[in-house]
């Protein structure tokens, strides 16, 4: 063969090649973009967003990793994002933390800012970051989740989730066991040395630096254990519902 | 007298087609991303030369809020981005191809000589390989960038986990600016690498889909 037949032999078959395999990528992008939402989003994306998940918790989550702590006078002002969940005027004298541990019996314990506030008290100075790309350097202060649980839902490390939701159920979380019980998530009652503040989520939240701000829950009404996973308000919006840091 | 010369190998041809549209893909799902909280701009003190981007690019683009269909779309595409970039980078390094791409220092220099060639400001060549100098550093350049790429995205998308790495590329926020100018980076490669294919002519296009291309030769 020549070299003219070849080149024409050649040329033929690879652009047909090529046509081929950008038929077939519009094809696929078409396939994809026009499956069946789940949650807002095409559910195959969905689907690698799970495996995205068990692939980085496998290989990256430890509770040894911990967000790193800053100085304290690093500390920067932060603003209001998100009011879900806070849209009534909240009396704190009439609050009340509603807890429902894991298991059978699943018996409701109605708690106060006294029960939370008698467990040891930690404080963080970590970056506090939001899924639309900011950071901020904030200090939170308050218990540890994992004693919390330890002591007012004895047993209840055994459930696969913990679901939190507003007083007003309007803003709901679910949160993985393990990234519940890092050592760095509280329930925090103090920021920057304050008493949290309305907007920011008085009288207790959610402070899980493993995860974006959207699952940094304000306003805690009830914590419940369990192994189905809780419903989590962004997830249904079309936000990854591991959404792990 | 013409023949054809074999230029560019089956798994140089797979990845360069196949890494275009991963790599399409994966900017402007980072556009998407980047949108809600597009912090970054040329420009010195309270002057600004350039925000990225106008509001006029996310409206045109259709960019605007889809920051969560954009993290999904890119935490999707990612895995085919990492694993087709490895493959080629394993291929050229088992294969030897590197010694064609990596630059020397000599390279540095006549990369300027190049680059005036083809500004029309100089009339010769220096001796070049199957790449030019210029060549070389860009596609050496780009390998170099899909793997920072590869460590930002990562240090951004588990900062916590990987918070050593993060440390290590000057923070989150840091790191978050560094994914996003090797960004900006693939664009102006893009943009020098159209012109510059269009200039060498349909000869040298083909032969990233053939992988031959005629060349002369003296004599006969």
């Amino acid at each position: 063969m020549n070299s003219e037949q070849e080149m024409k032999r050649r040329t033929r078959r690879d652009f047909l090649v090529l046509g081929a395999g950008a038929a077939t990528a519009i094809g696929g992008w078409e396939w994809l973009m026009h499956s069946p939402e789940q949650d807002g989003i095409p559910g195959p994306l969905r689907h690698v967003l799970g495996l995205d998940r068990r692939v980085t918790r496998g290989l990256l989550f430890s509770d040894g990793h911990l967000a790193p702590e800053f100085p304290r006078d690093r500390v920067e002002p932060i603003i209001v994002n998100g009011d879900y969940g806070l849209d009534d005027e909240l009396d704190l004298a009439e609050w009340k933390l509603q807890v429902t541990p894991y298991g059978a019996a699943r018996n409701p314990v109605s708690l106060n800012m006294d029960d939370i506030r008698r467990l040891p008290k930690v404080e963080h100075t970590f970056e506090f970051k939001c899924i639309e790309g900011w950071s901020k350097v904030v200090n939170w202060a308050g218990a540890r989740l994992s004693d919390f649980t330890a002591r007012h839902a004895a047993g209840s490390e055994k459930a696969r989730f913990v679901g939190l939701e507003t007083p007003d159920k309007e803003y709901f979380v679910g949160v993985d066991m393990a990234s519940a019980l890092h050592p760095q998530t509280l329930l925090c009652y103090e920021m920057n040395g304050k008493p949290l503040e309305a907007g920011h989520g008085a009288p207790l939240r959610l402070i899980i630096p493993v995860k974006y701000g959207i699952k940094n829950l304000k306003r805690i009404g009830q914590i419940v254990y369990q192994d189905t996973p809780p419903r989590d308000y962004w997830a249904q919006e079309g936000y990854d519902y591991y959404a792990g840091l | 007298m013409r023949r054809l010369e074999y230029k560019h190998k089956l798994v140089t041809r797979w990845a360069h087609w196949v890494n275009f549209p991963i790599l399409a893909i994966m900017i402007w799902s980072g556009l998407l991303i980047y949108w809600s909280n597009d912090v970054y701009r040329i420009g010195l003190g309270q002057f600004t030369l350039f925000h990225f981007f106008p509001d006029a690019v996310y409206s045109a683009f259709k960019l605007d809020h889809q920051l969560a269909f954009g993290m999904a779309v890119h935490f999707c595409f990612m895995w085919l981005f990492a694993i087709n970039g490895l493959l080629y980078f394993l291929y050229t390094v088992f294969s030897g191809e590197w010694r064609e791409l990596l630059p020397s220092p000599r390279s540095f220099r006549e990369a300027i000589q190049v680059t005036l060639y083809d500004l029309k400001l100089a009339t010769s060549l220096p001796p070049q390989g199957k790449y030019n100098a210029a060549q070389k550093i860009a596609y050496s350049s780009i390998i170099v960038m899909g793997f920072g790429s590869l460590v930002t995205g990562l240090s951004i998308y588990r900062p916590v986990q990987v918070h050593w790495l993060t440390s290590l590329l000057g923070g989150y926020k840091m790191a978050r600016f560094e994914h996003f100018w090797l960004t900006m980076g693939y664009v102006a490669f893009f943009v020098i690498h159209i012109a510059q294919v269009i200039r060498a002519g349909w000869g040298n296009f083909q032969s990233i889909v053939t992988g031959v291309e005629y060349q002369e030769v003296a004599g006969e």
